[in-house]
């Protein structure tokens, strides 16, 4: 019991540095979002190609993914990809948030780049942005069926990051369904 | 020589600025100087999402314009602080405050040095009412006679 107490410190340390470690490789860009399994937020905003108004009763039917993209946004480039590879092999469907952007630079960027989104909503004062708790673009959010915001991803969505955390937690999502 | 160039140098930074500067080049409008303050107040309450280390006063990126842009709107409809701290907290969470809300999940970090420092100071009583308590030791009566005796028995 005594050698016990002398070893208490030892033993605190030990415990104080476990948790820094860890607190070292956390990646402190990805914050918590608290908006998982709220409602998307209401909005009523214009395509980015045809200027037509869009509100939150025309995005498609969950589960789908809603990507902030910006031309200016060099991460967006990277994962550019695999947007037009699941929009082309029709696995989900995509809808753009095209955040404080210019239009004209918006429209050139998709056409040099190809447009993986069923549309695109021109967030130019960054409202909606705020609305979703977002920080800067490449981000995109997981819409379940509901309407429910259920996984957001900060940063570029590779395939890795498709494999690895979407394509479960569609998964996840279709078993609640079934 | 040397003379001259530093009154040169002493006359340049003069010249500097004498209130800091901020990075932020808004230009918003206020109808009265308690506006202002407040929203200087509040902005450097928050703290910026993208940058993380600099309040939404002191950063320029876009986030924080757009967030700067939203509280003095917030200001100019008359809405209290805590509804613009819980407008705040609805979308960026615990991470938009220097000072986060007390709530569940925060209590360990509200308490948790106040812990330590109970523990700490327990531990020092401890310490030091084992060792006075040593030292204040005396002999029950039995003892004494003993100790007389050992000490008569030697000479």
């Amino acid at each position: 019991m005594l050698r016990l107490k002398y070893f208490l410190p030892v033993l605190v340390f030990a415990a104080l540095g476990i948790f820094m470690y860890i607190g070292l490789h956390l990646n402190s860009r990805e914050l918590p979002s608290v908006l998982i399994n709220k409602p998307l937020p209401n909005f009523q905003l214009e395509e980015v190609r045809t200027n037509t108004l869009v509100s939150k009763d025309d995005l498609p039917e969950g589960p789908f993914l809603l990507n902030v993209w910006g031309s200016y946004c060099l991460p967006c480039l990277v994962e550019h990809p695999t947007f037009m590879r699941l929009s082309e092999d029709g696995v989900i469907p995509i809808v753009g948030i095209n955040y404080k952007d210019r239009q004209g630079a918006a429209q050139d960027w998709l056409d040099t780049n190809g447009n993986p989104f069923q549309f695109s909503v021109m967030d130019e004062d960054g409202r909606l942005g705020i609305d979703l708790g977002v920080y800067g673009a490449p981000e995109t959010f997981l819409i379940d069926k509901n309407g429910l915001i259920r996984y957001r991803h900060v940063s570029v969505l590779d395939e890795q990051a498709w494999q690895e955390i979407f394509v479960p937690a569609i998964e996840e999502l279709q078993r609640e369904e079934s | 020589m040397s003379r001259l160039i530093m009154i040169l140098i002493l006359g340049l930074a003069s010249l500097g600025p004498i209130v800091p500067v901020y990075a932020q080049v808004d230009t918003f409008e206020f109808d009265t100087a308690e506006q202002q303050q407040r929203f200087r107040r509040l902005s450097d309450e928050f703290r910026c999402p993208m940058c993380q280390n600099t309040s939404l006063t002191g950063s320029t990126g876009g986030v924080a314009e757009d967030l700067r842009r939203e509280i003095h709107r917030m200001i100019m409809d008359d809405w209290t602080d805590e509804q613009i701290e819980q407008f705040m907290f609805d979308r960026y969470g615990d991470f938009i405050f220097y000072r986060p809300r007390l709530r569940a999940e925060t209590v360990l970090l509200w308490f948790g040095p106040l812990i330590f420092l109970v523990v700490g100071g327990l531990v020092i009583f401890n310490i030091v009412r084992k060792s006075r308590a040593a030292s204040a030791e005396t002999l029950s009566e039995e003892e004494q006679r003993q100790l007389n005796e050992l000490l008569d028995r030697k000479s």
